[in-house]
């Protein structure tokens, strides 16, 4: 199980914009190396990332190959009301992941 | 001259074109085989034009940070920031990143809203060599905007053999 860090403010003032901080173990493996046998190294990466707030999206990310090993993303959301946030990655060979943090908004 | 010269040369001629032939299409194979498959400023602007389809690209509006010298190509921070209000009227729908010359010419796509409060966000990503960044943000208007940056890369990251 791959392991994701996820940093949300624990509080927040209606209206403010927050920032959230997300990072998952993941290897990326772009499918253009060559392994020590000289076979090409199939592809295995995460290939989308959501996140929700309260149920409604608020950021989604499209991957490539071009991304570095554990996707490390930073983003903005205006904190509306108390709930949850959720995360979810998605990728080559069922790679499924999710996570939630809770906020309370005053 | 003899006749017999004009045959050694003949042969030696025809030898030496041959092999020259020979050489030049071993050499043509060699390069191909060798040459990994890249991106090109034309696959990178094949891949723009699938985002943006027949709209007008304009330069401004976006701020994409990278750091000018990477010494790693593994692990490159980006950010890129839109100047927009993110009202419900007039927000950031999407932010693409693509490249020139990684084996692909597209990085990231990322879809945001009025929700957001700000369109702005940092990630890191691979970069094979020293090449120039663009990141195109599409508003709610229809209108894309543009910015692209050139890194000087040390060590490239796609191509380390295990």
């Amino acid at each position: 199980m791959a392991r994701a860090l996820i940093n949300v403010p624990a509080k927040a003032k209606r209206g403010e914009i927050i920032e959230i901080k997300t990072l998952i173990q993941h290897e990326m493996e772009t499918g253009f190396r060559v392994g020590t046998n000289g076979q090409v190294i199939p592809r295995d990466i995460i290939t989308d990332f959501i996140c929700k707030y309260n149920g409604e999206e608020i950021f989604r990310a499209e991957l490539h190959p071009a991304i570095s090993a554990n996707p490390f993303f930073t983003f903005f959301t205006v904190a509306t009301e108390s709930g949850t946030i959720s995360f979810e990655w998605s990728g080559d060979n069922g790679f499924a992941v999710s996570e939630t943090a809770t906020i309370t908004v005053e | 001259m003899t006749h017999d010269d004009d045959i050694v040369h003949a042969t030696r001629r025809r030898f030496l074109t041959d092999a020259a032939a020979l050489a030049g299409s071993l050499g043509l194979g060699l390069s191909l085989m060798v040459t990994p498959a890249r991106a090109t400023p034309e696959t990178m602007r094949a891949a723009i034009k699938k985002v943006i389809g027949e709209a007008s690209l304009q330069k401004g509006k976006v701020k994409l940070d990278l750091p000018p010298l990477v010494e790693n190509g593994n692990v490159v921070s980006v950010s890129v920031s839109v100047d927009s209000p993110m009202t419900a009227t007039d927000h950031v729908k999407a932010i693409h990143i693509f490249n020139e010359k990684n084996p692909l010419p597209d990085v990231l796509g990322v879809r945001l809203g009025p929700r957001a409060g700000r369109a702005s966000f940092s990630t890191r990503i691979r970069l094979a060599d020293t090449q120039t960044i663009t990141a195109i943000a599409e508003v709610s208007d229809g209108t894309f905007w543009s910015a692209s940056v050139e890194v000087i890369v040390t060590l490239a990251a796609c191509v380390e053999v295990l």
